[in-house]
C-alpha cells in the first residue's frame, strides 16, 4: 500500500473516532475499558488496511508456500479432511483394542495411544510404584506382548497411529518397530508419531526419569534412526499443549515450544545429519484455547515462525523442512464440572478454530472429562463435533478463510514479533537447555497459571457454570469411564509370562549391550532396543538399567 | 499473636500435574500460611512422615491420576499405625463424585476440586483449623 493511502485510511479512522464512535459512546459506553485476548494482547475496537503496515504481503503468501503462514499444503482440507484422532487408552492392549476399532468403526481416521502412568514413567505393572495406576489412565504396556494386542486386527500400513509417549518413547518405538517387522511391513510405509518431547516435560508436564542430557540424547537418537529407516514417521511431537495446560499463555506456548525445537534441531546436526534429512519430518502439536481469532492467529504465526527458523537459522534449502504441520486437541482444562454438557460448546468453538487454524489432525475432548477418563458415548460425541465441522459446515472448502482478515494478519504478525522477542531473550540467557535447569520457563508458566486461578476468582475471566450463570440445579447424572478392578491382575500375569519364558543368557548379553550403548552417545540406542524388546525385555529392564547409569532428574519446584 | 498455619502440600505416586497443587501453594504463602510442597512422586510414606516431621496442622494431597481410592486409604492407615489423630487431610484434583463421598467416609475432611478459586481454599483451610482448635 502507498503511503498516500495509508494516510488517507489514518485520517479517515481519526475522522471516525471523534464522530461516530465518539457519539455513540455518549450514549453508550463500552463494556471496558480496554479489551484483551485471553493471552493478553489488547485488542483494537476495530482493524483496517493500516493495521496491516507491517505485515508485507509475502509473510501472508499462499499456502504451501513459504513462510506457510496460510497452510502447509496447497490445497488443504479441499483435498483431505484434518485426521480425526480421538486419543484412547485404558485397561490392558485388549481392551484399548476394542475402543480403537469402535473409534474407526465411527469414522476416526487415524489412531492416538493414551499410556498409563506406570508406562509413562518407565515402571512395569507389577512394580510397588505402579499400584492403583495399572490401565487407568491409559493402556498399560509393559512389553511386545502388550503391544501385540494393542494392535490385533490393525493394519499398520493403512492407519496413521500416535503415541503420546515421552521419558520411555524410544521403548514404545522400539516395540511398534518390532511389531512391524514381525508382521513383515515395509518400515517406510508407517505413518505416525511418537511424541517423544522430553524438554517440555522438565517444563511443563512433569513426565521425566533421567537428567536432562541422557533424556535428549535418546530424542536425537530417534530422530535420526526414524530419518534413516522409517520415511513418513514423525519421530516426534514437539508439544505447547502441555505447557498450556500447564498455565502459560498462548504466546508462551508457541514461543517456548519453538526454544525447544531449536535445541533438537542443534542436538541432530551436532551428528552431522544435514537438516534437510531430518526436518521434514518433525512434528508439532498446540492447544487449541478458548479465544477463537487468537488461536487462529496464533497457529498461523507458529508456521511463518518455523518457517523463518529453518530458513534462516539452519539453512534448509527443501521447502518441507519448512512447513510446520500440527496435531491439535481442544483445551482440556477449560471444561468444566458443573453444567457438563457446555463443554459440548466449549469444545465445539476450539475445534472450529483449530481448524480455521489448519491443524492436521484433531482430538476433540469429551464432555466428562472434568469427571475421568472419557467414555464411549463422551468421545463419540466428540467425534461427531469434528465430522459436523468437516462435512457440514463447508467451511473446510476454502483454504485459511480468515487470510486477509485485518484482525487476524495483524495479530498474527504481532504474535511473530512477540515469539521472535522471546526466542531471542532466550539465546540471550544460554538456551532452552540451560533455561529448563534453571526454572527459567517453570516460572514464567507458574506465574500466568497463577494469574488465570485469580482472573477466574475475580470474575475478569468468565467461565459459564463457574463463575458465570451458575445453576444451583443438579446436572443430569453422569455415568463416568469405570475402572476395571481385574486390570492389573490381567496385566501382571502376562508380564510375568513374558520373563519366564524369554531366554536369560541372550537377554543378558543383551542387557550388557545395552548398558555400552548407553555409555557411549556417539552410539544410536534404537537398534539394541530394538532387539531388546524382541527377546523380551520389559519397560522395566530398560528404564532400571539405565538409571543405574544416568541417575534420576529431580527438580526444584517453582511455584 | 497466633502461630501461622502449617500446611504440606503433596503430590504422591506418578502423576506430574502440579499446576493446580503449585496456584495453591502459592495461594496460601499469599494468605499468610507456612507452606511446604513435596515435590511431585513421592510415596505414602515420604508424605505421612514429612507430615509428622514438620508437624503441620493440614496435609493436602493433590491427586489428578484417579489413584485416590489407593493412596487416601494407605495414607489413614499410615496415620492410624503413628497414632496420629489430629492432622486435617484435605484432597484436590480431579475426581467423579462418587469417590469424593467415600473420601469424606474415611476421614477426608475437604475435597477441592478444580475451579474451587484460591481464596476459597484459604477460607475452607482457615475453618477446619478454627474447628479443630488449639493444639
Amino acid at each position: 500500500m502507498d503511503a498516500k493511502t495509508m494516510t488517507a485510511i489514518k485520517d479517515e479512522i481519526r475522522d471516525w473516532e471523534q464522530n461516530e464512535v465518539a457519539q455513540f459512546l455518549k450514549k453508550q459506553a463500552e463494556r471496558k475499558e480496554a479489551f484483551y485476548t485471553l493471552g493478553d494482547f489488547p485488542v483494537k475496537r476495530v482493524y483496517t488496511a493500516a493495521d496491516l503496515e507491517h505485515t508485507p504481503p509475502e509473510d501472508i503468501g499462499l499456502p504451501g508456500r513459504y513462510p506457510f503462514t496460510r497452510g502447509p499444503y496447497p490445497t488443504m482440507y479441499r483435498s483431505r479432511n484434518w485426521t480425526m484422532r480421538q486419543i484412547a487408552g485404558f485397561g490392558t492392549g485388549e481392551d484399548t483394542n476394542k475402543r480403537f476399532k469402535y473409534l474407526i468403526a465411527q469414522g476416526q481416521t487415524g489412531i492416538s495411544t493414551d499410556f498409563d502412568m506406570p508406562t509413562l514413567m518407565g515402571y512395569d505393572s507389577d512394580h510397588p510404584m505402579s499400584d492403583g495406576e495399572v490401565g487407568r489412565e491409559g493402556v498399560a504396556i509393559d512389553t511386545l506382548a502388550d503391544m501385540e494386542a494393542l494392535f490385533d486386527g490393525i493394519d499398520l500400513e493403512k492407519i496413521s497411529v500416535s503415541m503420546t509417549i515421552n521419558p520411555t518413547a524410544w521403548i514404545l518405538l522400539a516395540m511398534y518397530i518390532a511389531l512391524a517387522e514381525k508382521r513383515g511391513y515395509d518400515l517406510n510405509k508407517l505413518s505416525g508419531t511418537v511424541q517423544a518431547d522430553i524438554l517440555k516435560e522438565y517444563m511443563a508436564q512433569k513426565e521425566y526419569i533421567f537428567p536432562v542430557e541422557p533424556s535428549v540424547r535418546i530424542v536425537r537418537d530417534c530422530i535420526t534412526y526414524s530419518a534413516r529407516h522409517m520415511k513418513r514417521y514423525n519421530p516426534i511431537n514437539i508439544s505447547g499443549y502441555h505447557i498450556s495446560e500447564a498455565g502459560s499463555s498462548p504466546l508462551q506456548e508457541v514461543a517456548f515450544t519453538l526454544a525447544n525445537l531449536i535445541v533438537y534441531v542443534e542436538e541432530v546436526l551436532k551428528t552431522g545429519m544435514k537438516v534437510d534429512d531430518f526436518a521434514p519430518r518433525l512434528a508439532f502439536f498446540f492447544v487449541c484455547q478458548a479465544d477463537f481469532f487468537e488461536e487462529i492467529a496464533k497457529f498461523r504465526a507458529a508456521r511463518r515462525c518455523y518457517a523463518k527458523i529453518m530458513k534462516e537459522r539452519f539453512g534448509a534449502t527443501n521447502p518441507e523442512s519448512m512447513r510446520l504441520r500440527f496435531h491439535c486437541q481442544t483445551a482440556a482444562a477449560s471444561l468444566t464440572k458443573p453444567q457438563y454438557m457446555v463443554n459440548v460448546i466449549r469444545t465445539t468453538l476450539q475445534a472450529l478454530a483449530a481448524s480455521l487454524g489448519g491443524c492436521q489432525s484433531l482430538h476433540t475432548n469429551g464432555y466428562d472429562e472434568a469427571f475421568a477418563i472419557p467414555t464411549e458415548d463422551a468421545m463419540r460425541m466428540a467425534l461427531r463435533t469434528q465430522q459436523v465441522i468437516a462435512e457440514e459446515s463447508n467451511v473446510t472448502q476454502v483454504v485459511d478463510p480468515l487470510g486477509g482478515s485485518y484482525y487476524v494478519e495483524a495479530l498474527t504478525t504481532e504474535y511473530e514479533r512477540k515469539i521472535f522477542e522471546i526466542i531471542e531473550d532466550v539465546d540471550k540467557r544460554g538456551g532452552a537447555l540451560k533455561l529448563i535447569q534453571e526454572g527459567w520457563f517453570q516460572r514464567q508458566i507458574a506465574d500466568f497459571a497463577y494469574e488465570t486461578a485469580l482472573r477466574k476468582q475475580s470474575g475478569e475471566k468468565p467461565v459459564i457454570g463457574v463463575n458465570r450463570f451458575v445453576d444451583g440445579a443438579p446436572d443430569p447424572e453422569i455415568h463416568t469411564h469405570p475402572y476395571d478392578v481385574t486390570t492389573a491382575t490381567r496385566q501382571i500375569e502376562r508380564t510375568r509370562r513374558v520373563r519366564a519364558e524369554r531366554d536369560p543368557v541372550k537377554f543378558s548379553q543383551l542387557l550388557d549391550k545395552l548398558v555400552e550403548v548407553a555409555k557411549d552417545p556417539n552410539e544410536n540406542i534404537m537398534p539394541i532396543s530394538i532387539e531388546l524388546v524382541k527377546a523380551g525385555a520389559t519397560m522395566g529392564d530398560f528404564v532400571e538399567t539405565l538409571r543405574a547409569i544416568w541417575g534420576t532428574y529431580r527438580e526444584t519446584p517453582v511455584y | 499473636m497466633t502461630q501461622p498455619i502449617r500446611v504440606l502440600l503433596a503430590k504422591v505416586g506418578l502423576d506430574g500435574h502440579d499446576r493446580g497443587v503449585r496456584v495453591v501453594a502459592r495461594a496460601l504463602r499469599d494468605a499468610g500460611m507456612d507452606v511446604i510442597y513435596s515435590g511431585l512422586h513421592r510415596t505414602p510414606e515420604e508424605v505421612v512422615d514429612a507430615a509428622v516431621q514438620e508437624d503441620v496442622d493440614i496435609l493436602g494431597v493433590s491427586l489428578l491420576s484417579g489413584v485416590q481410592m489407593t493412596v487416601f486409604p494407605k495414607i489413614f492407615k499410615l496415620l492410624d499405625q503413628k497414632g496420629v489423630d489430629d492432622l486435617i487431610v484435605v484432597a484436590g484434583g480431579v475426581m467423579p463424585d462418587e469417590d469424593v463421598v467415600e473420601l469424606k467416609k474415611m476421614g477426608v475432611r475437604e475435597v477441592l476440586l478444580q475451579d474451587v478459586p484460591p481464596k476459597t481454599i484459604v477460607e475452607t483451610l482457615t475453618r477446619l483449623v478454627d474447628e479443630r482448635g488449639a493444639r
